[in-house]
C-alpha cells in the first residue's frame, strides 16, 4: 500500500522533475575542451523528407570530422533554417547554433544587433575568399570592413517562362522579353490561349510582394531607399511605372489571371502545370517546379530580368553565435569551406549529384570570378544532366547587367510594399501615388525606428 | 472588567501563538500533498502565463532585441503605432470582422441547434454534420476555403457560373473579404457551438412547449417565450466568449489573405505578429497587446456587470 509518504515524495520526484526539465532547456551547446578538440553545432541540416540532401550533409559531416578529428560537428535538423519567430528568442536563450543559416535580408539587421561574432581574423585561410563575388562576400561585411559570416549560395532574379506557351502563343522560345514593354505584349499573347492560361503572375502577399517590387523597380534603374539607406526612395517615376505596367496587365489586358494575393508557393505549381507564361524569379525555381510541381526542364527557361538597368541579387549563408570561443569559430569557418566553398565538395559535388540524378548545370548558385569560377564552371559542364541552353539568355546578361542588393531591413520593407502590390492587382481603380506615398511614410518610420 | 484585564485578554499569550504555530504547522502536513499538487499548475501558470504577461507590460515601454540591454521610451511604442496606418485598418478590421462574427456566426449556430433539436429523424447523422468541420485542423481549412474562394477555378465561382449566376471575388476585394473570412470562422467553430446550444435547448423541460402549446403558441411564439428565455445564459455567456475569441482571430488572414487586401483583412492580432516578426518591434508589439487585453478586459467586465444588473 503506498503511504501518504511516498505519495508525497512522488509528488516532490515529479516538481522536481519538472524544474531539473526546464533548468535542462536552458543550457546552451557546443564546446571546447582542454585537450583541443572543439564540437561545434551546425544548424539547417536537410529534413528527413529530403533524404538525398540529409544523406549528402550527413556524409559530408563524416569525410571532414575525419579530415579534421578534432572538430565534432552536430547538426540540427530544423525547417525552416532561419524562422524569424525564434530566431531572437534562440539568441537570447543561448539556444542558437554555434554555425546558424541565415538569409541575406537578415544579416544587415544581425551585425547592427551585435547578435553576430566578428570573424575577420578567422577567414584569411579559406581557400579562394578573394575569388568569391564582392556583392555576395560584402553581405557579411560591415561599415567598418569586419566579417561576421560566409555566403553558402547566391541568386539573381530573372524571368523564367514556359518554352510550350511561347510556342503555342506564336513567340520564339529562344528569344525571352527583355523589355518590360515586351512582356506585357507577350503575357497578351500567352493568355489569348484561353483554357485559364495566365500570361504573366506577380506577388503580392507574404513579404513576397515587396520583394518582387523592389526587383521589379531595380529593373527599372529605380531604388527602395536613399544611398544613406535611412529614408525611403521608391515613391518615384521608377516605382510608378512598376504599379503602372502591373495595373495594365492585370486589368486592361487582363492577362494576369483573376486570382491575387499570390506567394511562391502558388505561383510555382502554375508554372510547374503549364498554366502560366511567365514570372520572375530565381533559377533556385527550376528543381523546386520540376520536382515537386510535375514541370520538366526540357520544357523551363529562364532569361534576363526585362527592364536591363540592373537585377536584385540575394542569397544565403552562415554567421557565427556571438558567444563562440575561438576555437569554434575557427572551427566553423573550416566546415564552412568545405561544405559551401569548395569546388567539387560538398553543395559543389557535381559527381555525386549527378549520380544521384540530382539537377547539375544550373546558373547559380554563381559564387566566383576568376579561376575558381572557371574551374566550377568546368566541373559543372562535365556533369551537367540540365538542358543548360534554356539558360543562355540569362547567364550571357548576367556578365553585363548590374547586381543590386536587398534594401536594409528588407523583410520590413517588403511586408510594406505587399500592400502596395495587391492594392494594384486587386482593385482596377487602385491610387498607385497614394499607395506609393503611404508606403513611404510608414518605410520612413520603420527605418527611423532601428 | 478593568482596560488592563481586557488588553491582557486580547493580547495572545505565547502559549496561543505556539498553539497556534502547532494547528498551521499541523495543516500545512495535512494537506501538504494539495499544496505540491497544486504547485505545479502555479509555477506552470506563473512561469508561463503570468510572467509573460507582466513582462508584456514592461517590454510595451522599452526598446529591446531580447539580446542587448533593453531601453525605457516612456509612451514612443504607443505613439509609433498611434499613427500607423495599419493600426487604424487593423481595429477596424477587427470590430467589422466581430460584427459579422456575432451576426452570422451568433445567428446561424443557434438556429441550427433550434432546428436540429426538433428533428425527429437521422438526428445523430445531422450532429455529426455539423460537427466535423471543427475536426478540421484549422490552418487546412483555411487552405481548403482559400480554393473555395479561386475566383478563377474555385468552387464557388464554377458553381456560380454553372447556374449562370454572377460570381465574386470573394477575398480578393477589399468590399467583401472581411465578409469572406468570417464565413470561413463560422463553417469551421461552429460544431461546437451547435453543441453547446443543443445541450441548453435539451435542458428545457419538455412541460413548459407543452403549456405553451396548451396556451395556442406557435412555434415562433415558443422559440421567444420558452426557448430564448430558457438558454439565456449560455446565449449570454457564448456570446462574450465569442466577441472574446473574434477579437483575437488570426488564422484566418494569416493563411488565406496575408492581410490583405491592402490590409482590408489585416487584424489586431496579425498586426501583433507583424510587429513582432516582421518588424522586430517587440515593444510596439506588445504595446499593441496590451491595448488588446485591456480593451477586452474592460468590455468584459462591462459586458458581465450588465448581464449581472438585468438578472
Amino acid at each position: 500500500m503506498r503511504t501518504p509518504t511516498s505519495s508525497r515524495l512522488a509528488v516532490l520526484a515529479v516538481t522536481a522533475g519538472c524544474v531539473l526539465t526546464l533548468v535542462a532547456c536552458s543550457s546552451s551547446s557546443g564546446s571546447t575542451s582542454a585537450n583541443g578538440d572543439v564540437s561545434i553545432t551546425v544548424n539547417c541540416e536537410p529534413p528527413t523528407s529530403d533524404p538525398i540532401d540529409r544523406k549528402n550533409f550527413t556524409d559530408d559531416i563524416a569525410s571532414f570530422e575525419k579530415s579534421h578529428p578534432t572538430i565534432q560537428i552536430t547538426p540540427k535538423d530544423e525547417y525552416p533554417c532561419d524562422d524569424p519567430k525564434t530566431f531572437e528568442a534562440k539568441l537570447a536563450g543561448g539556444q542558437m547554433e554555434n554555425v546558424f543559416y541565415v538569409y541575406d535580408t537578415d544579416v544587415a539587421q544581425v551585425i547592427n544587433n551585435g547578435q553576430a561574432a566578428d570573424i575577420s581574423s578567422y577567414i584569411s585561410g579559406v581557400k579562394g575568399l578573394d575569388d568569391i563575388q564582392p556583392s555576395t562576400l560584402s553581405v557579411f561585411k560591415d561599415s567598418s570592413g569586419k566579417y561576421y559570416g560566409l555566403p553558402k549560395t547566391n541568386y539573381s532574379m530573372g524571368l523564367i517562362y514556359n518554352r510550350s506557351l511561347f510556342t503555342q502563343a506564336g513567340l520564339d522560345p529562344n528569344t525571352p522579353p527583355t523589355t518590360w514593354a515586351q512582356v506585357q505584349a507577350d503575357s497578351k499573347k500567352i493568355s489569348a490561349l484561353g483554357n485559364g492560361i495566365v500570361g504573366y503572375a506577380d506577388y503580392s502577399s507574404g513579404n513576397q510582394g515587396g520583394w518582387h517590387f523592389t526587383a521589379e523597380i531595380y529593373s527599372r534603374g529605380g531604388s527602395m531607399v536613399t544611398s544613406d539607406g535611412k529614408h525611403a526612395n521608391f515613391d518615384t517615376a521608377a516605382g510608378k511605372a512598376v504599379l503602372q505596367n502591373l495595373q495594365q496587365m492585370r486589368w486592361t489586358d487582363n492577362s494576369m489571371g483573376s486570382k491575387q494575393l499570390l506567394t511562391q508557393s502558388d505561383v510555382m505549381p502554375m508554372m510547374g502545370s503549364g498554366k502560366l507564361g511567365m514570372y520572375i524569379a530565381a533559377p533556385d525555381n527550376l528543381p523546386t517546379i520540376v520536382k515537386q510541381y510535375g514541370g520538366s526542364y526540357d520544357n523551363l527557361s529562364i532569361g534576363p530580368m526585362p527592364g536591363a538597368k540592373a537585377t536584385l541579387l540575394g542569397g544565403d549563408g552562415y554567421m557565427f553565435n556571438v558567444k563562440d570561443t575561438a576555437a569554434q569559430i575557427q572551427a566553423g569557418v573550416q566546415w564552412l569551406e568545405y561544405e559551401n566553398l569548395t569546388p567539387g565538395l560538398g553543395q559543389f559535388n557535381y559527381q555525386r549529384a549527378a549520380a544521384e540524378k540530382t539537377p547539375v548545370g544550373l546558373p547559380e548558385p554563381d559564387l566566383w570570378n576568376g579561376a575558381m569560377a572557371t574551374s566550377d564552371a568546368q566541373a559543372k559542364a562535365k556533369y551537367a544532366n540540365v538542358p543548360q541552353q534554356n539558360y543562355a539568355a540569362f547567364q550571357a546578361a548576367m556578365q553585363t547587367l548590374p547586381g543590386k542588393i536587398e534594401p536594409p531591413d528588407a523583410q520590413q520593407i517588403y511586408s510594406v510594399l505587399d500592400n502596395v502590390m495587391s492594392g494594384v492587382l486587386t482593385s482596377q481603380n487602385a491610387d498607385i501615388n497614394g499607395l506609393l506615398s503611404d508606403a513611404s511614410t510608414k518605410v520612413n518610420t520603420l527605418l527611423a525606428n532601428q | 472588567m478593568s482596560v488592563a484585564t481586557s488588553v491582557a485578554a486580547r493580547l495572545p499569550s505565547r502559549s496561543t501563538a505556539t498553539n497556534r504555530g502547532d494547528r498551521i504547522r499541523r495543516k500545512l502536513a495535512a494537506n501538504l500533498t494539495a499544496y505540491l499538487m497544486l504547485a505545479g499548475g502555479l509555477i506552470c501558470f506563473a512561469l508561463f502565463s503570468w510572467y509573460p504577461t507582466v513582462r508584456a507590460f514592461i517590454l510595451a515601454f522599452q526598446k529591446t532585441n531580447f539580446v542587448g540591454a533593453s531601453h525605457w521610451v516612456g509612451w514612443a511604442n504607443f505613439e509609433r503605432l498611434f499613427a500607423d496606418p495599419e493600426f487604424t485598418a487593423a481595429w477596424r478590421n477587427t470590430v467589422e470582422f466581430t460584427g459579422f462574427a456575432l451576426l452570422i456566426g451568433f445567428a446561424v449556430p443557434f438556429l441550427l441547434a433550434v432546428v436540429l433539436n426538433e428533428m425527429r429523424h437521422a438526428k445523430s447523422l445531422f450532429r455529426l454534420l455539423v460537427y466535423l468541420p471543427v475536426m478540421v485542423p484549422p490552418v487546412v481549412t483555411a487552405i481548403l476555403w482559400k480554393w473555395f474562394y479561386d475566383p478563377g477555378d474555385g468552387l464557388f465561382n464554377e458553381t456560380l457560373r454553372a447556374l449562370h449566376l454572377p460570381t465574386s471575388s470573394w477575398v480578393y476585394s477589399t468590399s467583401t473579404a472581411v465578409l469572406s473570412l468570417v464565413l470561413v470562422s463560422t463553417w469551421s467553430n461552429m460544431g461546437s457551438t451547435v453543441l453547446i446550444y443543443l445541450a441548453a435547448l435539451q435542458g428545457i423541460p419538455a412541460d413548459l412547449y407543452e403549456a405553451a402549446e396548451l396556451d395556442g403558441a406557435n412555434i415562433l411564439q415558443r422559440v421567444r417565450h420558452v426557448t430564448v428565455p430558457q438558454t439565456r445564459y449560455v446565449l449570454l455567456m457564448l456570446m462574450l466568449l465569442q466577441i472574446v475569441a473574434t477579437m483575437q482571430v488570426f488564422t484566418e488572414p494569416f493563411i488565406i489573405t496575408g492581410g490583405g487586401p491592402q490590409d482590408a483583412t489585416i487584424s489586431v492580432l496579425y498586426l501583433i505578429y507583424k510587429y513582432a516578426f516582421v518588424y522586430y518591434d517587440y515593444g510596439g508589439a506588445c504595446a499593441l497587446s496590451i491595448m488588446l487585453f485591456v480593451f477586452l478586459g474592460i468590455f468584459s467586465a462591462f459586458y458581465l456587470r450588465l448581464t449581472r444588473t438585468n438578472d
